[in-house]
């Protein structure tokens, strides 16, 4: 259980922070081991040295060395992977001196990195690895039609170096009404936006082809802002593109499809409107919050869009996303659950925030199985990990237990 | 032709008018929040009205059968905090509005009332909304098979509107002048109210009453205990001022949110104050709410505070408000007092114990069937009932989109078959 003491001091998290990271070897047993890298493994065992996973397979299988620490617990999954979030960025205050998902002094800034606001003591950091979260994609926030850079980071460690996996992972734009400007500021209409949109697009091709042009020593003058751009250009970096309305995402498709870019779907609400369109583009999804308050954009939500997707084919993750208000963070854990409740079968709903959302990331060599050679990021849950009233138990990232009271 | 048309609404009618003769619920588990569960049970309705529960129950010849084995019934639940129909009380003149009627305001063919009877609410305190000391009159009712509020509306002995009245304090109130700026001058504006009020109230006992005050007269009826404070407070001291005021004033209170009830939960408990609770997925989102965490309800509980989960809706989903409470059971509260934290506690909370909350003979016929564990993710809503007709069904795909979310939805709507019966009315 969680204690208030600790819950309300981070005290835990901050002396599990602080330690450095050791060499060391740890079993984790499970009556049942998800590894989302092949079937169920009833008592199945996973070996841990280094921070990496060396084994796995059952219990008798597995020869670990002796008086190893072993931890034991009904359900072993992978860590989870927050597919886009704000935490460190948007801390759990709500604040304005801990807001830093968005910057709206003009729309268009690609240019903001999301490690130079990333705060790794932030609380909602501490809660959502309490609860099973040990890879964050988070970043700039909606708002804006480019509000910034996103990266991607394990969720421990005291510094935003520390567990930093990519410093850029994508660049955020919104299409829609959550990213029209305030107070007769452009854009104020989607047409506007688009055309703000390819405009800056455009000139980003003409700066990426004089780099390309360029004789010795006469380079164009650097520009931050066209540069994260032109990593869009050249496929280095997705443009994760937030859209509820049908018609929104229908111009993500356009813009990608005109510029040759790869794009992510994020939001996605009626993505039920048009899965043959998006599935021809080939284009993931990293679909809203499952319990999204479904008004506004968000009006024609349902609990069964990840079902949808899943039954079409189309790679999709869950997120937490923004929140302006409470929960300051969703959890993923619980929104895959939802999903899970109204059809969308179970193990995909755990491959959602486990391998498939590593696979939209880019990182699943690295995290979102359970596999020999990975990091040894793993959750122990009291049981079915997405029934209300169980727990996480324990929390393992790198090989090391960085949480250990049940949530 | 014509006469046909009306024939074809005619069975409409008879589908979801109160049934005549008795209905027997059969087969399902029955937690009856009103002593153990009951296994392979009976519940059986009449004119509305529950008229027998238990295992061993006579049905009569004359009953329709509804046989529901492998499922559960419990009573319809009961919402002490909701803003479901768009719901606006005060307006921002003020930061004292008494005489604001939330009925007055209530859009019935809003969605979330549908949402809501998916999510196997019956019962709903509709509270105005926020930013004030007092923003106005709140309105309990019957999630039946209508759309206007006259028809929703639960009614007192007088045949009045029932409800209650929303108090806030803490940093909800706080903004420019006439509205407190401090929590001294908050307390401060309120007590002034209060005492001005009890002055009127005894005045218009009096041979020389004074000229009608409609917010003067809500307060009338707070002060005679006919009218329950519903009092918004957050942080713990907040939480104390309450305390301190209804015992001043000796009114009856509703604590709502309490995120810091877990610090000052004994002084709750020896009040006898009731406290009811939200559950939220993260800590945080303003400061007032920075300590509250997940086990709230469970403290709350354990001090021997009466405790309801309560959805805020749009706050938390109408849908997933049995959610709630098995939250509260994933942070250490238990099973038993979970379930009553959204049946009877609420319906105590509202000062509706005699009516609902419970299936106890005598009480409206108001329950839900689910397909399992009330407090498994897994468990569906599939049929809510209120005083014995049937107002959701999530076999009916006009229903099942407002369960499950979809294009349409959001749109304010009533489902077609209300419609039907309104235009056959």
């Amino acid at each position: 259980m969680i204690t208030r003491r600790n819950a309300l001091s981070g005290l835990v998290g901050l002396c599990l922070l602080s330690s450095p990271l050791q060499a060391e070897s740890m079993l984790v047993l499970a009556d049942r081991l998800y590894t989302k890298n092949g079937p169920v493994i009833e008592s199945g065992a996973v070996l841990i040295q280094d921070g990496k996973i060396r084994q796995v397979g059952r219990q008798a299988e597995i020869r670990p060395p002796a008086g190893i620490q072993t931890l034991h617990a009904a359900v072993v999954t992978p860590g989870l992977i927050d597919a886009r979030t704000v935490v460190g960025l948007a801390g759990y205050l709500n604040q304005p001196h801990d807001q830093d998902q968005l910057e709206n002094s003009t729309a268009m800034q690609p240019q903001l990195r999301a490690l130079d606001a990333f705060n790794a003591r932030e609380r909602l950091v501490d809660w959502v690895r309490s609860l099973g979260v040990t890879t964050l994609h988070t970043g700039h926030g909606p708002g804006a039609l480019i509000s910034g850079q996103t990266m991607l980071r394990k969720s421990y460690g005291a510094q935003v170096d520390d567990g930093l996996m990519q410093p850029l992972a994508m660049i955020v734009a919104q299409l829609g009404p959550g990213a029209f400007g305030a107070e007769n500021r452009s854009p104020g209409t989607r047409s506007k936006q688009i055309a703000m949109l390819r405009q800056q697009l455009i000139r980003a091709q003409e700066y990426q082809q004089k780099l390309q042009d360029v004789e010795e020593g006469k380079a164009p003058a650097r520009d931050l802002e066209l540069e994260a751009l032109v990593a869009v250009l050249d496929g280095s970096v997705p443009l994760l593109v937030t859209a509820y309305r049908e018609q929104d995402m229908r111009s993500a498709l356009r813009i990608a499809d005109e510029f040759g870019i790869r794009i992510v779907l994020d939001g996605a609400a009626e993505a039920y409107l048009m899965l043959d369109a998006i599935k021809a583009a080939g284009v993931p999804v990293i679909l809203h919050p499952t319990m999204a308050r479904q008004f506004g954009e968000l009006e024609n939500a349902s609990f069964t869009t990840a079902q949808q997707l899943h039954q079409a084919g189309i790679p999709f993750a869950f997120q937490s996303g923004y929140e302006a208000y409470v929960p300051k963070t969703r959890v993923v854990l619980w929104e895959a659950a939802i999903a899970a409740a109204y059809g969308l079968p179970f193990e995909a709903a755990l491959a959602a925030i486990t391998i498939d959302a590593a696979k939209i990331l880019g990182i699943e060599q690295q995290v979102g199985s359970i596999a020999v050679g990975k990091d040894a990021d793993l959750v122990l849950f009291s049981g079915d990990p997405f029934e209300y009233t169980t727990q996480v138990r324990q929390v393992i990232i790198n090989g090391q237990l960085v949480s250990d009271e049940p949530h | 032709m014509r006469k046909s048309f009306l024939l074809a609404i005619g069975c409409v009618v008879c589908a979801v008018q109160a049934q005549d003769s008795p209905q027997a619920f059969v087969g399902a588990t029955l937690l009856t929040m009103d002593g153990p569960p009951i296994a392979n049970g009976t519940l059986l309705v009449d004119q509305g009205r529950i008229v027998a529960v238990g295992s061993q129950v006579a049905i009569p010849a004359t009953a329709s059968v509804h046989r529901l084995d492998g499922k559960v019934i419990m009573p319809g639940l009961v919402d002490t905090h909701s803003h479901i129909g768009q719901v606006a009380g005060a307006d921002r003149s003020a930061p004292i509005q008494a005489d604001v009627r939330a009925l007055d305001s209530i859009n019935s063919r809003h969605a979330g009332f549908m949402k809501a009877r998916a999510g196997g609410i019956t019962t709903v305190n509709v509270m105005p909304g926020s930013g004030h000391l007092l923003s106005g009159q709140t309105s309990y009712l019957k999630l039946r098979n209508a759309s206007s509020i006259e028809q929703l509306a639960i009614r007192t002995e007088s045949g009045a509107m029932a409800g209650g009245i929303k108090m806030a304090n803490g940093t909800n109130p706080l903004r420019a002048s006439p509205f407190p700026g401090t929590r001294g001058k908050a307390a401060a504006l309120m007590r002034a109210q209060l005492v001005s009020a009890q002055e009127y109230c005894q005045r218009r006992e009096s041979d020389n009453p004074p000229a009608r005050n409609l917010g003067q007269d809500a307060l009338c009826e707070v002060f005679i205990g006919e009218r329950i404070v519903h009092h918004h407070s957050h942080r713990h001291d907040d939480v104390l001022t309450v305390l301190r005021l209804a015992d001043e004033f000796n009114f009856r209170v509703v604590l709502h949110h309490v995120s810091e009830g877990a610090l000052v939960a004994d002084a709750i408990a020896r009040a006898g104050v009731a406290a009811s609770i939200i559950h939220i997925d993260s800590p945080g989102g303003k400061l007032e709410v920075m300590n509250l965490l997940p086990d709230n309800g469970k403290v709350l509980a354990d001090a021997g505070v009466l405790l309801a989960y309560h959805t805020d809706d749009p706050i938390t989903d109408s849908r997933l408000f049995l959610r709630s409470a098995a939250m509260g059971v994933r942070f250490g509260l238990d099973r038993e007092t979970a379930l009553r934290s959204v049946t009877i506690n609420g319906a105590k909370m509202l000062d509706l114990q005699d009516r609902v909350g419970s299936l106890t003979v005598g009480k409206d016929a108001d329950f839900i069937v689910l397909s399992g564990d009330p407090l498994s993710l897994y468990t569906r809503v599939e049929q809510t009932w209120v005083e014995g007709e049937q107002v959701f069904d999530l076999n009916n795909p006009e229903h099942a989109l407002f369960a499950t979310g979809g294009y349409g939805a959001g749109r304010d709507q009533v489902a077609s078959d209300v419609l039907q019966l309104e235009a056959a009315q």
